[in-house]
């Protein structure tokens, strides 16, 4: 397949370019950065997070008045799947101690910390197990584990990159238990990048002040992942599964204290009742929300349901205005659009261009100031190109690595990128990429304290779904880390929790009951029904055939 | 089969992985399970299913070729064999006749790695069936990550744990090898035991991480934290400029700052 011939003829000009721009790397010499001021006026203007257009005031719940994006503050003004006057809560079908609802890099940490404190654990997932973005990622895992850092460098590099808007005892806690994390990985058995004498290898990332990005090839998420599977999968004595299930509603009881959830067989629509003395929510982040329509690098299921349940039940967010774009999200071929380009392309020495071939902007700005520059090229000047499926794109020159540092550096050095592109056509050593910016992170959610504690008593959560840990902007190889980290806070306090003697009384849904009266209160008329589960992609001429199905169907349920 | 579908207000959540076609796009027959739909082309097999109206429940992952839950076989027209890709990297051609497999059984063996050594014969002990690979290689055609499945499943034959583990580091478990074989060997759980092995009991330990968990544990840093977290944004910011930044060339564990009170 390959670039189509109107492609390959707009490639021609960053060709004749290109020369003039090696000479310029070569010599050192960049395209000037942003002030200060100019970054605020492109990110003013041009940055998702910053427009009035698409963002509004929440109508309801416990950030009542908080401006969001649309998309998520039209979930948060959600009603339940279920109609609460017809759910038999005293039919209990799962009892339990501990509760986990995901099954991605926190949710299994969670499990299995609370497992080895002897506790009784479910864990539902909405897809298959592992099914989540901690598969995903990619570049790595911070910790400070050699002699010239410390966490105190840590806590630094991520409050200073997160524009010091971070929850100051949630970057502690990061800090403080990022070497712990790296070292039960290790014993689990997860095969980390050494150097032959054992020692970690470990690299700089954007914003760090020492190398602290640990890694497991070119697919760190991925091993994580794996390994932790194996681990849940060897302990099933302890630990049951259960695929495809996802909660959709939580259960509060009469005292106020969290007592498990309604969980949802997808594949026969069926509803269960599970009581626990402890819940802890590792759903993950909301890519698939589409945010004003951009693409996005995230699994299947990210679509927000675990700060939807818990914000319905009292439990408010932190920085849940904050989404992370990430600049360079691949915006062709088709198949691979949306996803991730690493932050690497560019630190090897890869020009950010138009369709003329002229460089913009300074490529390694903070994520949020480039992609605002690269939206603004598109939206503003014009000078995007258009792709044959109808979206923008801007070159990203990658031939420019190997002549800058040598043949072979782009398939040494990136090598999952070069297959997934190569399988389309497309040797990225030779013709460059077409990027733009892709929704990449959730940065706020659910809001929780250094010990992964909600509001409400027995409600725990951790992992991306949580807000406050990386405040207003994440630093590469600090999410997997969060999820480690506080995966396993989550697990061990809500073990502690337990085993400090807990009764759950009558079970209810009158959190959701009232919150649809607030609801109705606030005006809001046909609320979404929500979790949404998974996003749809049908096109409209389907879906307007599909309208024709008898409506309200599963209220009845 | 999504609860959006029969409700009341049909809301247009998600646009950003719809693909937005060009006036005049050439579309292109598959067959699904041995029905026809016409799909435009270019698109990948799960986009060009969703296109067609289905909605995954299995089958669709990460979307991005690294989770294994989109296998799919697939034949040409006048073509006697079979092929194998992910619905989220393989492209549509006309004609196509695909199938997914969402999920294939392979048995997998109950273990508890901190109970157990890195030994050939203890892999040999959970996974006898090791030994009925007849080396047809089927496996390996199947692997939609090039992965050499045949040549994991002969290390582990000669007891060579470590190549194992480093030949099969690329699988994401779709049990499209396991599909395949004619031994009826749950590949890729051999694998991933040998992977763990390797981790745990043959690479070596990172020695200087384990003196930071201890330091950790005795509390070396506690009153370092607690202070960071009281200071004030000015202090903060101040202390963020002042860092030195370890030189890109130095060799981890051989730099030395200047400054080492915060160590
Ligand atoms: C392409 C990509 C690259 C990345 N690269 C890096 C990197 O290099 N370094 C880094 O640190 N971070 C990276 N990240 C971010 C990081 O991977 C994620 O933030 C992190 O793994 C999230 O882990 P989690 O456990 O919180 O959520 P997930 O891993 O997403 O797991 C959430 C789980 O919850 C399930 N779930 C969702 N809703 C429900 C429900 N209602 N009921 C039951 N289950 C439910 C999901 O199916 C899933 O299994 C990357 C992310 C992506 C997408
Ligand atoms: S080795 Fe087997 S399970 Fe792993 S990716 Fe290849 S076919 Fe899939
Ligand atoms: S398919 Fe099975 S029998 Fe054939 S080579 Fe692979 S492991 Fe051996
Ligand atoms: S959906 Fe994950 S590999 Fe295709």
């Amino acid at each position: 397949m390959g670039y189509t011939p109107e492609l390959k003829e707009l490639i021609k000009r960053v060709e004749a370019t290109r020369p003039k721009r090696l000479e310029m790397a070569r010599k050192g010499e960049n395209f000037p950065a942003l002030t200060l001021e100019e970054r605020a006026v492109v990110l003013e203007k041009f940055h998702p997070d910053y427009q009035k257009e698409g963002r509004r005031p929440v109508k309801t719940g416990p950030d009542k008045g908080l401006v969001l994006p649309e998309e998520v503050a039209m979930l948060l003004e959600s009603r339940s799947m279920l109609r609460p006057e017809h759910v038999k809560l005293d039919k209990v079908d799962f009892d339990t101690d501990v509760l986990v609802i995901g099954a991605g890099g926190a949710g299994n940490s969670a499990a299995l910390l609370a497992a080895d404190a002897g506790c009784k654990v479910i864990m539902v997932t909405k897809l298959r197990h592992g099914d989540a973005n901690t598969m995903m990622a990619e570049g790595g895992i911070q910790a400070a584990v050699h002699e010239c850092d410390s966490p105190f460098y840590h806590y630094m590099d991520t409050i200073g990159g997160g524009h010091f808007t971070n929850q100051p005892d949630l970057v502690a806690t990061l800090s403080h238990d990022a070497p712990l994390s790296i070292n039960w990985l290790e014993g689990l058995g997860m095969m980390f990048n050494k150097h032959p004498d054992g020692r970690l290898v470990s690299r700089h990332f954007g914003g760090s002040s020492r190398k602290r990005m640990n890694s497991a090839g070119d697919m760190t998420g991925a091993e994580i992942m794996r390994v932790l599977r194996d681990e849940a999968r060897s302990r099933s004595d302890q630990i049951s599964t259960i695929e495809f299930t996802p909660a959709v509603e939580l259960l509060i009881d009469e005292e106020g204290k969290c007592g498990g959830a309604i969980l949802y067989n997808m594949e026969t629509r069926e509803f269960f009742i599970c009581r626990a003395k402890a819940t802890i929510i590792a759903t993950g982040g909301n890519g698939r929300l589409h945010i004003k329509g951009f693409a996005c690098t995230n699994h299947y299921g990210a679509t927000m349901d675990g700060v939807v349940l818990c914000y319905r039940a009292g439990v408010g967010t932190t920085c849940m205005w904050s989404t992370q774009y990430h600049p360079t999200g691949v915006s062709y071929p088709e198949q691979n659009v949306g996803l991730l380009i690493t932050e690497k392309v560019r630190g090897l020495g890869a020009h950010v261009l138009n369709v003329e071939g002229e460089q913009f902007c300074f490529p390694l700005e903070p994520r949020d100031v480039e992609s605002a520059e690269i939206i603004k090229e598109a939206l503003e000047v014009g000078k995007a190109v258009l792709t044959p499926t109808g979206r923008y794109g801007v070159w990203l020159d990658s031939p420019m690595i190997d002549m800058l540092h040598g043949e072979g550096t782009v398939r040494r050095e990136l090598p999952a990128k070069f297959i997934q592109f190569e399988r389309h056509g497309i040797d990225i050593s030779k013709e460059p990429m077409l990027v733009y910016p892709t929704l990449h992170y959730q940065n706020g959610g659910i809001a929780i304290d250094g010990d992964c504690r909600t509001v409400i008593p027995g409600l725990y959560s951790a992992g991306e779904c949580t807000g406050g840990v990386h405040g207003e902007n994440r630093l590469m190889g600090n999410s997997l880390q969060d999820v480690i980290t506080f995966g396993r806070r989550a697990g061990i306090v809500a073990a502690q929790y337990v085993n400090s003697g807990v009764e759950v009384k009558k079970l209810t849904m009158d959190h959701v009951v009232k919150y649809e009266k607030e609801l109705a209160e606030a005006g809001v008329e046909n609320p979404v029904v929500a979790p949404i589960l998974l996003p749809d992609y049908s096109t409209d001429e389907v879906a307007s055939r599909r309208l024709l199905q008898v409506q309200g169907m599963l209220e009845a349920e | 089969m999504s609860q959006s579908e029969s409700t009341p207000k049909k809301t247009q959540i998600a646009t950003g992985d719809r693909a937005i076609l060009p006036k005049g796009a050439k579309t292109i027959p598959i067959f699904i399970m041995g029905k026809q739909y016409e799909v435009p082309e270019t698109l990948t097999i799960m986009k060009a299913m969703e296109f067609a109206g289905f909605q995954f429940l299995r089958g669709a992952g990460c979307r991005g070729g690294i989770c294994g839950a989109c296998p799919t076989v697939y034949r040409m027209p006048n073509d006697y064999k079979i092929h194998f890709g992910l619905a989220c990297q393989t492209v549509v051609e006309a004609d196509m006749y695909l199938a997914q497999i969402p999920f294939y059984p392979a048995n997998r063996a109950v273990y508890k790695l901190e109970d157990i050594e890195a030994r050939p014969d203890m892999i040999n002990a959970l996974y006898p069936e090791l030994f009925r690979c007849v080396a047809c290689n089927n496996c390996t055609k199947a692997c939609p990550m090039n992965v050499d499945v045949l040549g994991y499943i002969s290390a582990l034959k000669q007891g060579d744990i470590a190549r194992a583990a480093e030949i099969s580091f690329d699988c994401i478990q779709c049990g499209m090898c396991a599909s395949r074989c004619m031994g009826e060997i749950p590949q890729y759980h051999i694998a991933q035991l040998a992977r763990r092995m390797y981790g745990k009991y043959i690479m070596p330990k990172a020695e200087h991480l384990q003196k930071r968990v201890d330091e950790i544990n005795a509390g070396k840093y506690d009153g370092l934290l607690e202070k960071l977290q009281k200071m004030s944004h000015e202090e903060l910011e101040k202390l963020y400029k002042e860092r030195e930044r370890e030189p890109d060339l130095a060799p981890n564990g051989t730099w030395v700052p200047q400054d080492a009170q915060y160590l």
